[in-house]
């Protein structure tokens, strides 16, 4: 059966003549993919080069012209069942790729274009009476660790308690019902959640109100579902040996939870709330509408408007005033510091739970 | 069995209902139901505050023919984008999903998987500024082809938008980025096809798509549904990257590549809420509660879809 691998001669038609049932063994040398892919980027840079070069044009013709060739190769040396095969790899493989071109280039742009005024004086000063030139965003990136603080120490307490109780005590259509709405709850878009905070502090507090605290309980409404649902899923992970064990020495339910439950699972809690925390970071929408701007430092969350990092970010783009590009620098670095907040956290996120993996006894 | 097991559990518990016990039991319970509060309130405060609104006469409401008028358009700009995106990232999504669990080399898949996880972790605003000015621009000569040759077709019909800020520039975003969120899902459901299934296929004789066709697809569908309904949510409720990068002119218009496009709720209400007082302000929360109709139906249905299957427990 170990019949000879020949290429289909050009004259006779390879797509009819041996059917794929005859030769199910035949297989493409392992070099013939690369091969296709290295023709394909050939011509496509020779393509380019005859008009104005572009890169972009260049890899998606090296990409469409390589899945072609590859499929035609493999169609005439292996028939139509592994040309399908091939094609759906060239296709799966390709979409992959698409995916990275947004990542890389937001990262390389916001990078490039961030990093001139990733200065000292970024980070020490406010916009306060600055007009034009200088000036940097501390009081944003203060009001943003004050809004975020004041969000987590909200919702952690509530998330974590509803996530004891949804694993250790719920039962019945009260568990069903929150487990239900927590998931719905966290599709609710960010803005919304700003609508509510504003209308539940304008109807205490009188319309046209702008409080760092209203920010945080918009924020709240976000974070509590994500705090709930990793929770929820690490505590589950926590052996019920451990807790049997605990309450056949005679402890109390609350004190197996306290002293045996939450600390063999809190690498993984560290990690859920740090991802929540991430996620919450930098939302603007909800900011923009409850917490407002100012160019002055204020560290209240009780007592007037707040500036925030991504807030600071968005109003420096759009009003950056005249001459604009001071503001639109800043509204870069605004963006970069953005990033590195956010992917920084899930950093540590990654960490907490790889260090401390060995306690959760998965 | 039930009755034993009933009986056993039983027994127990009544002892220990001690105090402290008592007072953790109910705290926790009362997150749980303080939560539940918490979405009510949400729906009622938006109800009290746009009630002022849905009041007035038609008059009074921006645009000056009542509340119904002047949300149309915004739910119109809302689906519109949200459309776009989801036709453009669910096929996308599907195939970094497969990709990832079953083509990448098993050392590096969770780390590619991990990197299309990123994009889930970029703030909304840093994508409306990289739509600006990185994408917008790099999509006019697209555009401008796109409207030469496919002019016919109403959504082509231009002029072509000189900055790029069209709907469809606004929808692609929006595809980036929810497509992490459906690919997580998908990645979720093909990684829980079981082994069996799979080692059925490929024994037959079967390639590594026609395996994937006949066993994991069929597996994996209802997952990747919910998925793509999830992202949907995400995208109705997109706020900051549209307000960005769209360029409003109001009216409903299905021209995709033009400067004049209609906007959406969430966006409208960022740029507009901030200069806004009085009857307005009712204004915008009542297309804000609109937008929390639809998007809590949205994923109502998704959660439902996704939590039929039994064995398969959510997005993470």
């Amino acid at each position: 059966m170990t019949t000879q691998i020949t290429p289909a001669p050009p004259a006779t038609d390879g797509r009819t003549t041996p059917s794929p049932a005859q030769r199910p063994e035949g297989r493409l040398p392992r070099w013939v993919p690369g091969a296709c892919f290295a023709a394909a980027a050939a011509v496509a840079v020779g393509l380019e080069a005859m008009g104005d070069f572009n890169i972009a044009l260049a890899v998606l013709w090296t990409a469409v012209l390589g899945t072609l060739f590859v499929w035609v190769s493999s169609r005439l040396m292996e028939g139509p069942r592994k040309a399908t095969d091939r094609l759906v790899t060239c296709l799966v493989g390709s979409a992959f790729g698409i995916a990275m071109v947004p990542l890389l280039s937001l990262v390389y742009e916001v990078t490039r274009r961030g990093i001139a005024r990733f200065d000292l004086t970024f980070f020490t000063y406010s916009l306060y009476g600055i007009v034009g030139e200088g000036g940097g965003a501390y009081h944003a990136l203060m009001g943003t660790l004050v809004i975020t603080a004041l969000t987590t120490l909200i919702s952690v307490p509530i998330g974590l308690l509803t996530a004891i109780y949804l694993v250790e005590y719920g039962t019945g259509r009260l568990k069903r019902a929150i487990t239900f709405l927590v998931d719905v709850m966290t599709g609710i878009p960010s803005i919304v959640a700003g609508l509510f905070a504003y209308a539940l502090f304008a109807l205490v507090l009188g319309p046209g109100i702008r409080l760092g605290f209203a920010g945080a309980v918009a924020l709240s409404v976000l974070m509590i579902p994500v705090v709930v649902r990793s929770s929820e899923e690490v505590l589950k992970l926590v052996p019920n040996e451990l807790r049997e064990a605990s309450l056949a020495l005679g402890v109390p339910k609350w004190r197996t939870i306290v002293k045996v439950v939450v600390p063999t699972a809190i690498a993984g809690l560290g990690t859920g709330v740090t991802l929540a925390i991430a996620r919450v970071v930098g939302e603007t929408a909800p900011l923009l509408i409850t917490v407002g701007i100012t160019n002055a430092t204020n560290l209240d969350p009780f007592a007037e408007r707040m500036a925030t990092l991504p807030v600071f970010a968005y109003y420096q783009l759009t009003q950056p005033g005249v001459p604009p590009e001071f503001a639109i620098d800043r509204a870069w670095t605004a963006a970069l510091l953005l990033i590195m907040l956010v992917m920084g956290l899930n950093l540590v996120a990654r960490l907490i739970s790889r260090y401390f993996a060995p306690k959760t006894s998965r | 069995m039930t009755a034993t097991k009933a009986t056993t559990e039983r027994r127990p518990r009544r002892p220990v209902r001690r105090r402290g016990d008592r007072i953790f039991a109910g705290s926790a319970q009362g997150a749980g139901i303080l939560i539940l509060v918490i979405l009510a309130g949400v729906a009622a405060f938006l109800v009290i505050e746009s009630l002022p609104a849905l009041t007035a006469p038609a008059e009074e409401i921006p645009g000056g023919e009542g509340v119904g008028a002047y949300v149309a358009p915004l739910l119109f700009g809302t689906l519109l984008a949200a459309v776009i995106a989801l036709l453009v990232a669910t096929p996308l999504a599907v195939a970094i999903a497969l990709f990832v669990t079953h083509y990448a080399p098993r050392r590096l898949a969770a780390g590619l998987g991990y990197l299309v996880d990123l994009l889930a972790a970029i703030p909304s605003i840093v994508y409306g500024f990289w739509g600006i000015f990185w994408l917008a621009p790099k999509l006019v000569p697209f555009y401008r082809w796109l409207e030469e040759n496919l002019g016919f077709v109403p959504l082509f019909a231009g002029p072509t938008s000189a900055t790029g800020r069209t709907m469809l520039t606004a929808g692609l975003v929006l595809a980036v980025m929810i497509l992490p969120i459906i690919s997580a899902i998908s990645r979720e459901v093909f990684q829980q096809v079981p082994t069996l299934h799979r080692e059925a296929a490929l024994a037959l004789g079967a390639t590594r798509w026609e395996m994937i066709r006949m066993a994991v697809i069929p597996y994996g569908k209802s997952g990747v549904i919910g998925g793509a309904m999830l992202g949907l949510g995400r995208a109705l409720g997109e706020t900051l990257a549209i307000a960005l990068v769209l360029s409003v002119s109001g009216g409903i218009t299905l021209n995709l590549i033009s400067s004049g496009n209609p906007s959406t709720v969430a966006a409208n209400v960022a740029l507009e809420f901030p200069e806004s007082s009085g009857l307005d302000i009712n204004t915008l929360i009542a297309s804000g509660l609109a937008l929390f109709l639809i998007t809590f139906a949205v994923n109502m249905l998704a959660r439902w879809i996704v939590n039929r299957r039994a064995d398969f427990s959510g997005a993470n």
